[in-house]
């Protein structure tokens, strides 16, 4: 890793880049510039892996982290359970307002009416939920259950993988990916610290809460900045044992190149009207970065408010709808760029909520809960009811694991497949050990 | 590199040789303090700084509670269970509130600790003790995040105080230590069903390293650990948990309790060169060159020689000839730590609002009492990334101005500087360096970076302030360029 290449400055890097993107013609940026600024070439397997016809080129997967613990169960609503209504008699909502998705006989699930444009990108084939997600032995703490789904690795489990160390799943993917971004851009996150889940080995996720905040904040001054700029280029005469040097010179003009590109392309204004909600805001941005072609091939945004133990009501339609709408304003300005199938979004919590609700009109901490996938290439055929966008069963309501909906999809099946099959990653280097996954992409 | 341990001659042991024997032991230090050494010799001057070890406490305890966690009293136990027969929601709603409230009050108190070791680290007139202290912290990682009980990891950190300069005690106080045995699950590991966790570490990670243990020595030595439990902020040894059956761990056979097995632990060899590994990497840098190795292996052997007393060992250490070689100079990786510490030691500043600063520790990868896991913090190049070295940067501009640049407000003018930031800006403000452009620059490159920087790196400087002039303002601006170059990330 302290290996560094040739000195170069922040200016000769921007036009090399440029000549490489002009010389290039239609193949994604990031693929092409890889594979020919990586210092050994890239198998020629592995340059073939991000090829298949049919598809896109230029995978994109967007996760975005719903912080709190979202309930479950007032998100995918089994209205035709009589139990459902019993176990909920304050909070429950009611049945004639659910957007139904299964009303098969033995069936009655729908999503809350908060989320008519989720509602929407169902019925277009473009998004999809996969019911009872969770994982072994759940935890019910914030912090270690959100370490869970970041590391994925549970310790609690009867044969766990080794402690992840700091490390997640998306970080371990990337780092055992040949095509690796060469200004260590692969993963970028919106939030002032970097996800657990981004951080690999080798790979570094670019983070920053505000673009204009991913700088040195002394660049305002016009003289101040370029010297600045001087004293960041590798001097010539760098001793050759002085690997500490090169490695913090080298790591100076990525986050210079990095910041410039990010600041740029999240500077522009959006083809379309994105949602003013925090989630829309992350969104516009990742939308322009996407657009401008960043070597980057995950990113990783995030909401909270979820963790509503009192008076819920109140609360979490809002959040539902802020979701809903942001994810569906996402792929409208993604289609607007022409991005539109080159993404796939997934969206998670930490874990559902009790089925029971509390005395506070709220609910307290659960277990597993409902994931949600968006994209062009979901592959409806396989779910029940026939392409109702549902995937999988709803927990049953009288198998609760004391007091929880009891999980039947692991969410590492959920990883496995987004890593397998849509940004053909090495899932099992990811996970530690192979997840069978789930058919959710098609072929 | 030069592997000797032989002391460095007095003759060359000179300002540079001092700023850099206090930026290692004591995280930075102003001229005046470099001053102070200078004249003393080399083992003089370590032996000046090694004299912190046994100075008394200097610093005020932060504001703990010892009961912010505590175990649930008898009635609240017998409401619980009533309430979960009758399913009475309201009561297990008021319970689940206390709970959450405890909480959210060990998390507060965390924060404080927190503030209040750093501050330390910044402040502390015993700075090489808190080193250790970060340094055993380190080794001994163990997180707030998994135990969730602030006083136990405030117990922890006074007993690394305690004991900074002794590994056998630090070895053998680790395994009644409430919060290791919590954050290992010892306190799940029973007769009848071992828990091999603490067992693994202590060898893996505290004592031996990989390589020099088998599983079954795991097994045996989770064994002799069995009983060794937690009473609410206390150690206790459950005589009807432990098994004082006979164990065989590393070919020695006996009725081990963790107290022999830390024994046996601290008499194989490879315990010494493991010890000296991690005080090598912590003081010099991570390097496997082979005149590192010859060193490492002769701390061990001293290390040894000592029974695990490390003042000896770090006299030598530190007075050797190694550690002033231009190899070992200027190439350790500064942690988020001694970067926030250094900047405020070494010019004297403020100290700014510590929330803020512990904020950015957290965003440089260093929240102190969470590191990401028992192995500790990776540390070396792992600190540096595109997203770490702005808020390197920019942590420096806040410490030097006492301004953060906020978002709502990204331009820095110069209404912005605090101009009466430090007196060892004042004094060379006034002083007679202060027309001279190249002597500015120099005096702050010796001081930030040190003497070791090459003309060529200073020159830019000395073009920036030819140009904008030699009033506070400028200087101010000076630093900003300083503490921005990617040498400052290095010591």
């Amino acid at each position: 890793m302290l290996d560094s290449s040739l000195p170069y400055t922040r200016r000769q890097f921007l036009n090399r880049s440029l000549v490489l993107i002009s010389t290039i013609g239609t193949a994604p940026a990031f693929l092409s510039r890889s594979s020919l600024l990586l210092a050994a070439p890239a198998p020629a397997s592995a340059l073939a892996a991000g090829n298949v016809p049919g598809k896109d080129e230029g995978r994109i997967l967007v996760v975005v982290q719903l912080s709190g613990g979202n309930d479950g169960l007032n998100t995918v609503i089994p209205c035709g359970f009589p139990a459902y209504y019993k176990l909920r008699p304050g909070i429950a909502v009611p049945e004639k307002q659910v957007l139904m998705l299964d009303d098969s006989s033995g069936g009655g699930i729908g999503i809350h009416p908060n989320m008519t444009a989720l509602f929407e990108m169902i019925g277009n084939k473009r998004a999809a939920i996969i019911q009872g997600v969770g994982y072994p032995n759940p935890n019910h703490s914030h912090f270690a259950s959100m370490d869970i789904w970041h590391s994925g690795v549970n310790l609690d489990e009867d044969q766990p993988v080794r402690a992840p160390h700091g490390t997640g799943w998306i970080g371990r993917a990337l780092d055992s990916s040949p095509l690796k971004s060469d200004v260590c851009m692969d993963c970028i996150a919106i939030g002032s610290e970097a996800p657990p889940a981004t951080r690999g080995r080798i790979v570094q996720p670019v983070a920053f809460e505000r673009s204009d905040m991913f700088r040195w904040a002394g660049d305002s001054d016009e003289q101040l900045d370029a010297i600045y700029e001087q004293l960041q280029n590798e001097p010539a005469d760098l001793a050759p044992s002085d690997s500490a040097a090169a490695f913090v010179f080298r790591t100076a003009m990525d986050a210079q190149v990095a910041s410039d590109k990010v600041r740029k392309a999240v500077g522009r204004k959006n083809e379309t009207t994105l949602p003013r909600s925090d989630l829309g805001r992350q969104l516009a941005a990742v939308a322009n970065m996407i657009r401008a072609e960043l070597p980057t091939r995950v990113y990783y945004v995030a909401m909270g408010g979820f963790d509503t133990h009192a008076n819920q009501t109140g609360r979490q339609p809002n959040l539902l709808r802020d979701f809903s709408e942001a994810m569906a304003a996402f792929y409208r300005e993604l289609d607007a760029t022409g991005n539109g199938s080159r993404v796939v979004s997934v969206a998670f919590s930490e874990f559902g909520r009790r089925a029971a609700q509390n005395a506070s009109q709220g609910t307290d901490h659960g277990e597993a809960g409902p994931v949600f996938i968006f994209g062009d290439h979901l592959a409806l055929d396989i779910t029940s009811g026939g392409g109702c966008g549902l995937i999988g069963q709803h927990p049953a309501l009288d198998k609760l694991n004391d007091g929880n909906l009891a999980y039947q999809t692991d969410f590492r099946s959920v990883y496995s497949e987004l890593l397998t099959n849509w940004m053909q990653l090495d899932a099992k280097a990811a996970l530690g050990r192979a997840y069978p996954p789930l058919k959710l992409i098609r072929d | 590199m030069d592997k000797s341990l032989a002391p460095l001659p007095d003759a060359d042991f000179g300002r540079p040789q001092a700023r850099h024997l206090l930026r290692r032991t004591c995280f930075g230090a102003t001229d005046w303090e470099v001053d102070q050494l200078v004249g003393l010799g080399t083992l003089g001057a370590v032996d000046r700084i090694l004299a912190q070890l046994d100075a008394p406490d200097d610093w005020p305890d932060p504001d703990v509670d010892p009961d912010i966690i505590a175990p649930p009293t008898p009635e609240q136990r017998a409401m619980y269970v009533k309430a979960r027969q009758d399913n009475d929601e309201q009561s297990l709603e008021s319970l689940r509130r206390l709970q959450l409230i405890a909480r959210q009050n060990d998390q507060q108190m965390i924060e404080s600790m927190r503030r209040w070791q750093l501050r330390r680290f910044a402040g502390s007139t015993t700075p090489l003790r808190e080193n250790l202290v970060l340094l055993w912290h380190d080794h001994f990682a163990t997180r707030h995040r998994d135990i969730r009980d602030a006083f136990l990891l405030y117990q922890q950190n006074q007993l690394f105080r305690q004991h900074a300069a002794d590994f056998a005690a630090l070895a053998r106080a680790i395994v009644h230590d409430p919060a290791m045995l919590r954050f290992l699950n010892n306190d799940r590991n029973v007769k009848r069903k071992p828990n091999e966790n603490l067992a693994r570490e202590l060898m893996e990670l505290f004592t031996l390293g990989e390589g020099n243990y088998t599983e079954r020595d795991i097994r045996e030595g989770a064994r002799a650990l069995t009983g060794y439990h937690v009473r609410d902020n206390d150690f206790v040894f459950e005589q009807r948990d432990h098994d004082d059956g006979r164990k065989t761990i590393l070919g020695q056979t006996a009725d081990f309790d963790g107290d022999s097995f830390v024994k046996l632990l601290l008499e194989q060899q490879a315990c010494p060169r493991f010890v000296a590994g991690k005080i090598y990497k912590h003081f010099a840098f991570a390097s496997d060159a082979p005149a590192s190795r010859v060193v490492v292996e002769r701390l061990a052997r001293l290390i040894r020689q000592h029974q695990y007393d490390l003042r000896p060992v770090l006299r030598i250490f530190f007075a050797g000839r190694h550690f002033y070689d231009s190899d070992v100079v200027g190439r350790q990786f500064k942690s988020p730590v001694a970067l926030v510490a250094g900047t405020i030691r070494s010019l004297d500043l403020p100290p700014r609002d510590v929330e803020l600063l512990t904020n950015g520790l957290r965003l440089m990868g260093q929240v102190l009492f969470d590191p990401p896991s028992v192995a500790g913090w990776d540390g070396g190049p792992m600190w540096i990334n595109t997203s770490t070295l702005f808020v390197r940067q920019n942590t420096a501009i806040y410490l030097v101005t006492g301004k953060y640049p906020s978002g709502d407000k990204p331009k820095l003018d110069q209404s912005d500087f605090d101009l009466t930031l430090s007196p060892a800006l004042a004094e060379a403000d006034s002083s007679a360096v202060s027309s001279n452009s190249s002597a500015i620059v120099d005096h702050y490159v010796n001081l930030l970076l040190g003497e070791h920087i090459p003309t060529a790196r200073r020159a830019p400087l000395v073009t920036f302030l030819d140009k904008a002039g030699t009033q506070s303002q400028d200087l101010v601006q000076l630093l900003l360029l300083i503490t921005a170059m990617p040498e400052y990330q290095l010591c």
